[in-house]
């Protein structure tokens, strides 16, 4: 079988067991927490594409994630509110609806901010950071800052966001009701397709001649500039996209879980999304997704357990990962597959892509 | 204007904590290209030393502390150096998440060990009162961590420009390649700045017990605005940690003072990011004619 007709198979396998065998096998809980798992995959997509093809470690995924899933709450709880004030508000004292939410009451408004209100504050910290050629740690240093900050923002402001709490309690999503078991079916199926034609979108992203550019930025980014290409540019772009997509993840995530919160977007969870992504499989896009189902399943199986065990199991797990296998669970299995067919015989196994950050040492400060 | 004024020992003592975990993470960022984020659990692992001796130094804990902590610290550091960091010299961002895992381990086993409840020093008695100087009010345990910066800062600029280690240490920062073909030892003084660096988080732990509980998520609280400074000042420089850190810690007091905790720290990002527009590489650049 090519290699092609491999990755279709593939493709289409994955697909029926998550629209087809899934819904057919779980009980109404489990899908609803898969359509939580497929949520954060979505976002892990993202830094798939920024981290695995671009090089832009971004700690702060959170951040978009967040400003998403807010955007979604706002106009959700507006609904539920019908003209007064939502809940949260009235308990903190807020007398007038702010002006920021304003907006949000139109559901055409606020799923449009889904996806500007984060792609607009990327592209604004991309041009910032990229056009003065901060890079490398430094980007990901100040990434995991905004996450801060923002996580500090949204819990100060108690009136506006509902601080700790975050919004919670919707009673309409849509005009159904979030409980029942016919609603969380239809949200995880609108999960589930939003993540395959993101994925499909990523990957065809990624073979254009933009992510063939992608990739030279990461590996070579001052031989790009030398060919006048603007690296600068084609960062800035990807990581936009890579926050838009953060976006859709939050925004799908309010319906499906039913709350935000600002304790599922801090630098914990942004730098959890990444370690999904490492563990996966960072040079694959497929490895992003897988890592995060994988990685979000067995924290709730474990958490169930013993909650402090989850804690060492992932730092361990992560120390395991970036050590003997830093291409992750997808780069372990390609080079299984590559030293089956050695075994084999059968043909000389392409020479394998050397991993672009496992350089050898020499040029310290990046 | 009183209460103006009692924001700067605040921000000047919060300043020189985040100087002191700064320090080593500059150097160990800047000579060896290694982002560490467990040099936050350092910093936990000194403040618990404070917390443990307590019961057999008593009120005097956070004197004994100081040397001890300065060594547990660096004793973990180091160990972390050997075991895991040195195989990722050259991997910078994987260094980071590779760290990011040793930080988590930690932090659940100081929650083990100690309990997940945050736990209090006691400063010693000599440190509880204040001096007021022009309206302003001075406690002597914020002054005393001031003290301790000045000397730590003194010290490692003695040990930089002066001791023989302190040289090699710069040029392995300058040139590592250079440095190595010149007969300097890189791997060992790479394992004797981390120990440095580590040792220094653990100082400002017992630093941090002087102003508040010590709970095992500490570090975290610190580690994110000391990597700011590292950004700002400029990669393995000493004047330039000084000035980011005090700098950063004022902005922090006063945009805290002027609005409020949440805007303030969005404010301090807005700065730095504003600053990095004028100097993308910090405050201080080592010049080299590499290209990255």
């Amino acid at each position: 079988m090519s290699d092609r007709l491999r990755g279709y198979t593939l493709f289409a396998s994955i697909s029926l067991l998550i629209l087809v065998v899934a819904p057919l096998a779980l009980p109404a809980f489990r899908l609803d927490e898969l359509a939580k798992y497929l949520c954060f995959a979505i976002a892990a997509l993202g830094i798939g594409l920024a981290w695995g093809q671009g090089g832009m470690l971004t700690l702060g995924q959170g951040v978009f994630f967040g400003l998403g899933g807010y955007a979604m709450g706002m106009y959700l709880k507006l609904h539920d509110a019908g003209g007064d004030l939502p809940d949260f508000m009235v308990w903190s004292g807020v007398e007038k609806l702010p002006a920021l939410w304003g907006p949000f009451g139109n559901p055409v408004v606020a799923i449009g901010a889904v996806i500007v209100v984060p792609v607009a504050i990327a592209t604004l910290l991309g041009v910032l950071v990229f056009r003065q050629r901060v890079r490398g740690a430094y980007f990901a240093i100040l990434t995991q800052a905004l996450a801060a900050a923002f996580v500090i923002l949204l819990v100060g402001q108690q009136g506006l966001t509902g601080g700790t709490n975050g919004l919670t309690n919707f009673y309409d999503v849509f005009g159904r009701d979030p409980e029942a078991e016919s609603t969380q079916r239809g949200l995880y199926f609108v999960t589930a397709i939003v993540l395959g034609v993101l994925y499909l979108g990523a990957r065809q992203l990624v073979k254009s001649r933009f992510g063939r550019l992608l990739v030279a930025v990461r590996d070579g980014e001052d031989r790009v500039r030398f060919l006048g290409y603007n690296p600068a540019t084609v960062k800035t772009i990807t990581f936009a996209v890579s926050a838009g997509m953060a976006g859709i993840a939050g925004a799908l995530f309010v319906p499906v879980v039913g709350i935000i919160s600002p304790s599922l977007l801090g630098v914990v969870p942004s730098l959890e999304l990444v370690v999904a992504v490492a563990v996966g499989g960072r040079y694959a896009l497929a490895g992003a997704i897988l890592g995060a189902v994988a990685m979000n399943y067995a924290k709730t199986a474990f958490s169930e357990e013993w909650a402090g065990g989850w804690l060492y199991l992932q730092g361990a797990l992560f120390i395991l990962v970036m050590t003997l296998a830093p291409r992750g669970a997808v780069g372990v299995y390609q080079q299984a597959r590559d030293a089956l067919a050695r075994r084999r015989g059968d043909r000389p196994p392409p020479e394998p892509e050397p991993a672009p950050a496992v350089k050898t040492p020499k040029e310290v400060p990046a | 204007m009183e209460s103006l004024l009692n924001q700067v020992p605040i921000g000047l003592s919060i300043g020189a904590v985040l100087l002191l975990i700064a320090l080593g993470l500059t150097f160990t960022f800047g000579q060896m290209g290694v982002i560490n984020m467990a040099h936050g659990e350092f910093i936990m692992a000194g403040a618990y030393t404070a917390y443990m001796l307590q019961g057999w130094a008593g009120g005097q804990a956070v004197l004994v502390a100081l040397p001890v902590a300065f060594l547990i610290a660096g004793a973990l550091g180091w160990i972390l150096e050997r075991t895991a960091i040195r195989h990722f010299y050259g991997r910078p961002l994987d260094t980071l998440l590779l760290t990011w895992g040793v930080s988590l381990v930690l932090q659940q086993a100081a929650r083990d060990l100690f309990g997940a409840p945050n736990v209090q020093v006691d400063a010693p008695s000599w440190l509880t009162g204040r001096i007021e100087v022009a309206g302003a009010n001075l406690p002597y345990s914020r002054l005393f961590i001031l003290g301790l910066a000045i000397a730590c800062v003194v010290g490692i600029s003695v040990y930089m420009n002066r001791s023989r280690q302190g040289r090699r240490m710069r040029a392995v920062m300058q040139n590592r390649e250079l440095a190595a073909v010149s007969g300097v030892a890189t791997g060992r003084v790479d394992q004797f700045t981390f120990f440095l660096g580590s040792g220094l988080a653990g100082v400002a732990g017992v630093a941090l017990t002087l102003i508040g509980p010590v709970g095992p998520s500490l570090g975290t609280y610190y580690i994110v605005d000391a990597f700011l400074v590292v950004v700002a000042g400029g990669l393995g420089q000493l004047k330039g940690a000084v000035i980011a850190a005090l700098a950063l810690g004022m902005l922090n007091s006063f945009t805290e003072f002027w609005t409020d905790a949440s805007l303030a720290k969005v404010i301090v990002f807005a700065a730095i990011i504003a600053f990095l527009q004028f100097r993308p590489q910090g405050m201080f650049v080592l010049r080299s004619r590499a290209l990255t």
